[in-house]
């Protein structure tokens, strides 16, 4: 019988100030027991933020001939923890052309993830 | 001499909500000053996620937010004046002001807000001892360079203060390439959001060191090194604790300070705590028709219970111009009792119209978990108890004031913040 792969992980919920250090216990990737949360939404919290954490990424992207030289955007939804440092490294490498506008997208699906790059402000021409 | 009804001082988030509500309810010829080029405010470049949860039930970033009321500012009959620095309001609300192109400006106002925000505390202003390199900011200052700017102001960064800017600004550093060293915080506490503790320090392995503080800044042209220390209970630096970290670049998040010095030079009393004015429940200064909403009246930690409150002074602003509001015979004055380092707003003054309750804002000084807020009437007489599971400094504790004790015959309400005994309630 191959061995099991036995894991125990922390996990800070934020779904209020209290920050529940809730447990979880998992078996070949399996989640097989949560403990030490204190609501319903943290116990869920936890399982997703366990299976796959994802968070939304603002930053900005560099802009040519704008009245500012840069434009804030985000992610229009969360992406995947793990490819934040990469999608960042991809991101630098995006220069737009001003105007730019609110909710354009400045690259569709970011690193193959399904996700639109989006500005979250409008930028004018010089 | 021009005149309007209405003059709002700053077009932040505050100045933005305060002139919509105002519009909303009625007031006529508003005029919205604003130093900056831009409407917003810092919103700008508040580029991360996290506002608009409370107010709008969905998840934006800063400029989206101050978007959505900045649009509806266009479509309105409010007047702006950008690029104008407001330089002084007189008690008759006579307000002067200068930009490029009107030269100075009298206006004179039947009310005004006040919505300057606030501005952020700085090394200088908690003294720190060294050398007085380049490379030191305040992380408000860090966070236009990078955002709004384009200029990643260093590459090995100490933060101090764990503040909600403190943190955006560890994580923003992190993502653009710099390597964050340390966020140190004095208190035994971080005083920013757990949400921002998680993903902006966690998320990246960004150490938080608490009950540390910087006790030496070296270096010459640039800073090359700080000396932090263990701070002890009553916060002073515990000798043989010192650590030499390197680094070339520090960004100081220590607090904010309210923008108030339009507030005193017209005369208006300020709360020692809070660093704003003392207001009642329409959010009016001690100067009548003179009211104020923001940061300039309370540091908020969510930009949604600025617009909130803005919205609760412009609708006061119309009632005010028509004169329906009749104050009451004797104030009612609102006392922090234990465990509570302010309360917004301070007073109620006026007699209900049209309310069932007044909503009240708290901040306690300590982090306490099963608690009582005791709202305490003359005699110590508790008249009324709510339940929290947690409360800590670092958000702000809503409750309300029933009409029912408004009503009751006593000058003054105190609020304590108790630790939940085991007896049964009452």
């Amino acid at each position: 019988m191959s061995r099991n792969i036995i894991n125990k992980a922390n996990i800070i919920c934020i779904g209020c100030p209290k920050g529940c250090r809730i447990v979880v216990e998992s078996e070949n990737g399996t989640i097989s027991q949560l403990s030490n949360y204190s609501c319903p939404r943290g116990k869920e919290y936890a399982r997703e933020e366990f299976i796959n954490p994802t968070r939304i990424l603002p930053t900005t992207v560099r802009v040519s001939n704008g009245e500012l030289p840069v434009v804030s955007v985000k992610t229009a939804a969360p992406i995947p923890k793990g490819l934040l440092l990469s999608s960042m490294n991809e991101i630098a490498r995006i220069e737009v052309k001003a105007p730019v506008s609110i909710g354009q997208i400045i690259r569709k699906d970011l690193m193959g993830t399904g996700v639109d790059l989006i500005a979250t402000t409008t930028v004018a021409r010089k | 001499m021009i005149n309007h009804d209405l003059v709002i001082i700053g077009a932040g988030p505050a100045g933005l909500a305060a002139a919509l509500a105002a519009e909303k309810n009625g007031v006529k010829r508003i005029l919205l000053l604003e130093r900056d080029k831009y409407l917003g405010g810092i919103l700008q470049q508040c580029i991360h996620n996290g506002f608009g949860l409370e107010y709008f039930r969905e998840e934006l970033t800063g400029p989206e937010y101050a978007h959505r009321f900045i649009e509806k500012i266009k479509k309105s009959q409010v007047k702006i004046k950008s690029e104008t620095m407001v330089v002084n309001i007189s008690q008759d609300k006579l307000v002067t002001a200068m930009n490029r192109s009107d030269g100075i400006l009298q206006i004179q106002a039947k009310a005004i807000v006040l919505a300057m925000g606030c501005r952020e505390r700085t090394r200088e202003a908690i003294l720190i001892p060294g050398t007085r390199p380049a490379g030191i900011f305040t992380a408000g200052s860090a966070q236009r360079y990078v955002n709004l700017e384009g200029f990643l102001p260093g590459k090995k960064v100490i933060i101090l203060g764990s503040g909600d800017i403190g943190l955006i600004m560890a994580r923003r550093m992190m993502l653009e390439g710099a390597e964050v060293k340390a966020v140190l915080e004095i208190m035994p506490y971080s005083s920013g959001l757990l949400r921002n503790q998680v993903q902006c320090l966690d998320d990246f392995g960004i150490p938080l060191r608490l009950q540390h503080t910087i006790t030496r800044i070296n270096g010459l042209k640039r800073v090359d090194s700080v000396v932090i220390s263990r701070v002890d209970q009553s916060l002073q630096p515990i000798p043989g604790t010192e650590e030499l970290i390197d680094c070339d670049t520090i960004l100081f998040s220590v607090g904010l300070i309210p923008e108030n010095e339009l507030s005193t030079g017209m005369g208006i009393e300020l709360d020692r705590i809070t660093g704003g004015p003392i207001v009642n429940e329409l959010r009016e200064t001690v100067l009548k028709g003179v009211f104020a909403c923001g940061n300039v009246l309370q540091v908020h930690d969510l930009v949604d219970y600025v617009t909130e409150e803005a919205e609760i002074a412009g609708k006061a602003v119309a009632d005010y111009l028509k004169g329906m509001r009749v104050k009451r015979e004797q104030v009612l004055n609102l006392l922090p009792g234990t465990n509570v380092a302010y309360i917004v707003p301070q007073q109620i003054a006026y007699e209900q119209v049209d309310r069932k309750r007044v909503k009240l804002f708290l901040r306690v000084r300590r982090p306490a978990e099963d608690v009582r807020i005791d709202l305490i009437a003359e005699g110590e007489k508790t008249i009324l108890s709510y339940r929290r599971s947690i409360v800590t400094p670092g958000e702000m504790v809503t409750f309300f004031l029933p009409e029912a004790i408004i009503g009751e015959k006593t000058a003054y309400i105190k609020v304590s913040v108790e630790k939940n005994s085991r007896e049964k309630e009452g």
